[in-house]
C-alpha cells in the first residue's frame, strides 16, 4: 500500500498541472500513469493557448467568445473563472522557460483562431502541446513530485453509502503494467482524476490509443454523473487515412478550405458568411460533411485545405509540423499541394461533472482538464482553449485537493432542488449485464477509511486474475473494433434517432460479449493484452452515456445535430444532461446552465459567424 | 435558431433556385452514387485480390521471461495484409490484434510525438508509427531497441534512459514567478528562440541513446539525449549567464561532452531530425571558451 496526500491519476497537462500545485501548497503529491509523463496525448495538441494578454483584448471578450462558442451550454462561472486565471498561468508557463514562438519586440506570439473575437491563441510553433507537455513535466522533476510510471488505474476507492453524495474517495487501485503486481495507493486528502479523453471510442479520432476514458468511466461507475457526453468535437481537419490532426492553426495562419469544384465553400456556399474557415469547429465539419454528402467533396470523402499561399517562411516558422505530418502520415508535400482534411473525432466536451475548483460530488474526488466537465465548452469547445483549461482547472484542483482556500464554488455538483429526472427511451436493457455483479455498486467498496483501499485492491486482484485465468472466450480486440465502428458510423457529426438506437443496440451487444471476454496472453509481465481488456470496458461504458445523451436530447446544438429536431431549443434544452450510474444501470437526468456570470448574465443569442 | 442549412432544407429550397443549378446538382448527385457503385465492387475486388496475394512479412523479436517457449528470445514470423500508406505500427497492431494478442510493444499516439514506438527495424532504430513499410525491405524484421535490456518482446527498460535525461537538471531555475500584479512574460529574441527551436523538438525515444556506441561502452555517458536537453537550457537567454556556468560545469565532467566521438548515428536516427552531433560540439566549445581565462 502506497500512501500520499495528494494522488493525481493521468500526467497529461491537467494532471502535471495539478501534481505541481499540490505539491508547492505542501501536499506529499504522487502521481500515477499508465504512460510515462512525456507520452501523454497533451504532447500532440498543435494549435496553442488562448489567454487575453494584450491591449485590446480583455478576460470578458474571452468569456463572450466562449460563451458564444459553447452555444450557451457552458456554464458562466466555469467560463469565466477560465478566463480569467489563463493570462496568469500562461505567463508563468513562460517563466517556466516554455519556448514560446516570439514577436520581434521578444513578447510571446498570438494568432487568430476559429470563433476568437481578437487572436489571443498564444502558441509554440505547431507544436504547443508538446512544448506545453515537457515544460510541465520538468517542473514536476524539479518539485520532487513522486511519479509511479506505467502503473495502469483501474478502479478507484470509494466508500458504498447508497447516495453518492455521501460516498468518499480514499484511493485507487493500480496495476503495475511492468510486473503485474496490483496496490493500492491511499490519498489521505483527495485524489485528481486527469486521464483525459476518451477518443478511442471512435475509430477515426486524433486521439491516442491510449485516450479510452479511463478516469471517467471509473468515475462513473463510483457514482460521480458523467456530464454531456453527447457533445462531441469532431474537428474538421483531420488527414483522411489515419485521423492525425492538422491544426487549427493553418486556418488562422490563413489557410483556405476548398472543395472538388474548386470553390471556397465557407463562404460560396454561405455556411460562414463574415468567418468562412475560422468560424467554430462544429460549423466547419458540418459544412465540409454537407460538402461531401452533395457530391462536392474530393474522392467523395475529403475537402482540400490550401496553404501553399502562405509562403514557404511562414509556414517554417509558424507550422513547419504541419508540413512533417502531411508529408509522413498522407505523403503531401503541403508547399507544393493542397492537404486532404476531413473531420475526426478529437473532444470530448461532456465528462465527470465538477465545479470551477475541480471537486466532483464525492468527497476528495476531483477531476480536471478533458475527463472533466465543469461546463467550460458547453456545446462546443473554441480552438485553443483546451491547452488553457488543463492548467486553470488542473492548478485548482491540485490547490483545492491540498487544502487551499479558492472560495466558495458557484457550480453546483449533484442532486439539488434544480435537478430535475430525465427519460429516454432505449430499444434494448442498459447498463451493466449481471447486476448481481458485487461491484456494480461502487466498484467494490467497503464503508471504512483504509479499508477501503484495501477492499478494492482485493476485488481488482479478484479481477485481473479471473481474466487471466479464463483460457477460452472473446478478445477485447473484436469487441472494441466493432464498438469503434458502430459509434463512427451511428454517433457522428449528423445523428438520427434510428441510428442512435443502432448504436445502442451495439453497445449492448458489446457489453454482452464483454461477459465472456478473455486474455490470451498469461504473462504478468508487461501484458498490454490484459491492459487493453480492462480499458475496452471503460469504452463500452463511454459509449453508452454518449449516445443514451444524444438520443435524448431532441434539439440541434453546438455538437450536436439531430436530424429530426434541426432547431436550438432553448425554452427546453438550456440545461444540462447528466447520466448517474445507478445500481449497475444508468440514470438519466437534468440540471439548468448557469448563464450568470459576475457582472453580466449571457443572453442566449443566435449563433452565426 | 440553426444557422446551418442543412441538405434536407437545401433539398426544399431548389424549386427557388435556377434549374441549371439544380440539374448540375441533381447530375452531381447521379455521379456521385454511381462512383459509390463502382467503388463499392472495387473494394470487394481489391480485398479478395489482397487476401490472395498482398501480404508483407514481418520477423519480430520474441521474448518473455515468464512464459515457457518465449524465456529463449526467438523471431516470429507474420503475414500482414499489406495496405496502402501501412507502417510498421500498422503491422504490428494488426500481428497483434488478429494473430497473437501477446504481441507486445509501447505505442501510443501513432504520430510521431509522444516517442513511445522506437525500435531497431531493419538494423536501424525508426519509429514505428512513422515508418512506411514500402520502403523496407522484405522480410522487415522488427527488434527492440539495443543497449537496452529487452522486458519483454519489443519492450525495453527505459528507466537508465530517464536517469541520464534527469541528471542534467531539466528544468527551468528561474524562481522570479509571476502574479497578477507583475504579469508580464520574459522578453526572448526571435532568433534566440530559433537557436534551441530544434533541440526543443526532443520526445524522449531512446533512439539516439540505443544507436550511440559510447553510451553502449560506457554506462555513465549522458549520452546524446541529455546533453541535447541541457543544450536547450544552456542556449536560453531567459535564464542568465550563472546558470550557463553552472550547466556547463554539468557537461564538462568526464562523462560529459567530450566522451562524444562525433560518429554522427544519433543524428542518423533521430526521428526528429535534431543535428545532436553539432549540438554536442558546440557544447564542447563553450566547455573550452569557458575554462580558457583571459584577464
Amino acid at each position: 500500500m502506497h500512501e500520499h496526500d495528494v494522488i493525481v491519476v493521468g500526467a497529461g497537462g491537467a494532471g502535471l498541472r495539478a501534481a505541481i500545485a499540490a505539491q508547492k501548497a505542501g501536499a506529499d503529491t504522487a502521481i500515477v500513469t499508465k504512460l510515462h509523463p512525456v507520452r501523454s496525448h497533451t504532447g500532440a495538441a498543435e494549435g496553442g493557448i488562448n489567454a487575453a494578454l494584450r491591449e485590446g483584448d480583455d478576460w470578458e471578450l474571452h468569456a463572450y467568445d466562449t460563451m458564444k462558442g459553447s452555444d450557451y451550454l457552458g456554464d458562466a462561472p466555469a467560463i469565466e473563472t477560465l478566463a480569467q486565471d489563463a493570462p496568469e498561468d500562461v505567463i508563468r508557463l513562460e517563466h517556466w522557460g516554455m519556448p514560446f514562438s516570439r514577436e520581434e519586440d521578444g513578447r510571446v506570439s498570438q494568432r487568430p483562431f476559429g470563433g476568437l473575437s481578437f487572436p489571443r491563441t498564444t502558441y509554440a510553433g505547431a507544436e504547443t502541446g508538446h512544448h506545453l507537455l515537457h515544460t510541465m513535466y520538468e517542473q514536476v522533476v524539479k518539485h520532487g513530485v513522486q511519479v509511479y510510471d506505467e502503473w495502469f488505474v483501474s478502479q478507484l476507492a470509494v466508500t458504498d453509502h447508497d447516495d453518492p453524495e455521501d460516498r468518499r474517495c480514499h484511493g485507487v487501485v493500480g496495476y503495475d503494467v511492468k510486473s503485474g503486481e496490483v496496490a493500492g495507493f491511499k490519498a489521505n486528502k483527495g485524489v485528481i482524476l486527469a486521464t483525459g479523453g476518451p477518443g478511442q471510442v471512435f475509430d477515426h479520432t486524433t486521439n491516442a490509443v491510449s485516450c479510452t476514458g479511463d478516469g471517467q468511466a471509473m468515475a462513473y461507475r463510483a457514482g460521480a454523473p458523467l456530464e454531456d457526453m453527447e457533445f462531441v468535437q469532431f474537428h474538421p481537419t483531420t488527414l483522411p487515412s489515419t485521423g492525425v490532426l492538422i491544426s487549427e492553426g493553418v486556418r488562422g495562419e490563413g489557410g483556405i478550405l476548398y472543395n472538388d469544384e474548386g470553390e471556397r465553400f465557407m463562404f460560396e456556399h454561405g455556411y460562414a458568411n463574415n468567418e468562412g474557415e475560422l468560424a467554430s469547429r462544429d460549423v466547419v465539419a458540418r459544412a465540409e460533411l454537407t460538402e461531401v454528402g452533395e457530391g462536392r467533396g474530393v474522392d467523395d470523402e475529403y475537402v482540400h485545405l490550401d496553404m501553399r499561399h502562405l509562403g514557404e517562411e511562414r509556414i517554417m516558422d509558424r507550422l513547419e509540423n504541419i508540413l512533417h505530418l502531411a508529408e509522413d502520415f498522407e505523403g503531401v508535400d503541403g508547399l507544393v499541394e493542397p492537404m486532404p482534411v476531413k473531420p475526426g473525432q478529437h473532444y470530448e466536451m461532456g465528462g465527470i461533472e465538477t465545479d470551477e475548483n475541480g471537486e466532483t460530488c464525492i468527497d476528495g474526488l476531483y477531476a480536471a482538464g478533458e475527463c472533466a466537465c465543469a461546463s467550460v465548452h458547453g456545446a462546443n469547445r473554441l480552438g485553443g482553449n483546451a491547452l488553457p483549461e488543463l492548467i486553470v482547472f488542473g492548478k485548482r484542483a491540485g490547490k483545492h485537493a491540498a487544502g487551499e482556500d479558492l472560495g466558495e464554488a458557484e457550480i453546483t455538483t449533484g442532486r439539488t432542488d434544480e435537478t430535475e429526472p430525465g427519460e429516454v427511451d432505449s430499444p434494448v436493457s442498459l447498463g451493466a449485464v449481471d447486476t448481481s455483479d458485487e461491484d456494480v455498486a461502487a466498484d467494490g467498496a467497503a464503508i471504512e477509511g483504509e479499508s477501503v483501499v484495501e477492499h478494492a485492491v482485493e476485488s481488482e486482484r479478484e479481477r485481473v486474475n479471473h481474466l487471466l485465468e479464463k483460457d477460452e472466450g472473446v478478445q477485447h480486440a473484436e469487441i472494441r473494433e466493432r464498438l469503434q465502428k458502430a459509434m463512427t458510423e451511428n454517433v457522428n457529426v449528423f445523428r438520427n434517432e434510428e441510428g442512435l438506437k443502432t448504436a445502442l443496440r451495439e453497445i449492448r451487444k458489446a457489453r454482452e460479449d464483454y461477459q465472456d471476454v478473455y486474455v490470451d496472453d498469461p504473462s504478468r509481465t508487461f501484458n498490454t493484452d490484459l491492459q487493453q481488456t480492462i480499458e475496452t470496458r471503460n469504452l463500452i461504458d463511454i459509449a453508452e452515456t454518449i449516445t443514451l445523451g444524444a438520443l435524448a436530447r431532441d434539439e440541434f446544438r453546438g455538437a450536436h445535430w439531430r436530424q429530426e429536431h434541426q432547431e436550438r431549443k432553448d425554452d427546453e434544452w438550456l440545461k444540462h444532461t447528466l447520466i448517474s450510474w445507478d445500481e449497475g444501470s444508468p440514470d438519466l437526468w437534468y440540471k439548468p446552465v448557469v448563464l450568470e456570470g459576475e457582472n453580466k448574465t449571457y443572453e442566449p443569442k443566435e449563433r452565426s459567424y | 435558431m440553426s444557422t446551418q442549412e442543412t441538405s434536407a432544407e437545401t433539398e426544399d429550397a431548389q424549386p427557388e433556385t435556377e434549374p441549371a443549378g439544380s440539374s448540375h446538382q441533381d447530375r452531381r448527385m447521379q455521379e456521385k452514387r454511381e462512383r459509390q457503385a463502382e467503388r463499392d465492387r472495387q473494394t470487394e475486388a481489391d480485398a479478395e485480390a489482397e487476401a490472395a496475394e498482398n501480404t508483407v512479412q514481418i520477423k519480430v523479436f520474441r521474448y518473455d521471461p515468464e512464459v515457457e517457449g518465449k524465456q529463449e528470445p526467438r523471431f516470429d514470423d507474420f503475414h500482414v495484409p499489406f495496405e496502402k500508406g501501412m507502417t510498421v505500427l500498422d503491422a504490428l497492431i494488426y500481428a497483434r490484434d488478429h494473430f497473437d494478442s501477446s504481441l507486445t510493444f509501447r505505442h501510443s499516439c501513432r504520430q510521431a510525438v509522444c516517442g513511445s514506438d522506437a525500435f531497431f527495424i531493419n538494423g536501424s532504430q525508426r519509429l514505428g508509427c512513422k515508418t512506411q513499410l514500402v520502403e523496407l525491405e522484405e522480410p522487415v524484421r522488427i527488434e527492440p531497441l539495443p543497449h537496452q535490456d529487452v522486458v519483454k518482446d519489443l519492450v525495453v527498460d527505459m528507466q537508465h534512459f530517464y536517469e541520464q535525461m534527469e541528471a542534467v537538471e531539466p528544468y527551468f531555475q528561474e524562481e522570479d514567478l509571476p502574479d497578477a500584479e507583475n504579469l508580464e512574460e520574459q522578453r526572448q529574441d526571435p532568433e534566440n528562440r530559433e537557436k534551441i527551436k530544434m533541440s526543443s523538438r526532443c520526445i524522449w525515444c531512446g533512439a539516439c541513446m540505443s544507436s550511440c556506441n559510447i553510451a553502449a561502452g560506457d554506462n555513465e555517458y549522458l549520452g546524446p539525449a541529455a546533453i541535447n536537453k541541457a543544450y536547450k537550457f544552456a542556449m536560453d537567454d531567459r535564464e542568465g549567464e550563472d546558470l550557463k556556468q553552472h550547466r556547463l560545469n554539468i557537461l564538462e565532467q568526464e562523462h560529459g561532452v567530450w566522451r562524444c566521438q562525433t560518429q554522427f548515428s544519433c543524428t542518423n536516427v533521430c526521428p526528429k531530425d535534431i543535428p545532436l552531433t553539432e549540438h554536442i560540439q558546440e557544447l564542447k566549445r563553450e566547455a573550452v571558451k569557458n575554462n580558457l581565462k583571459f584577464w
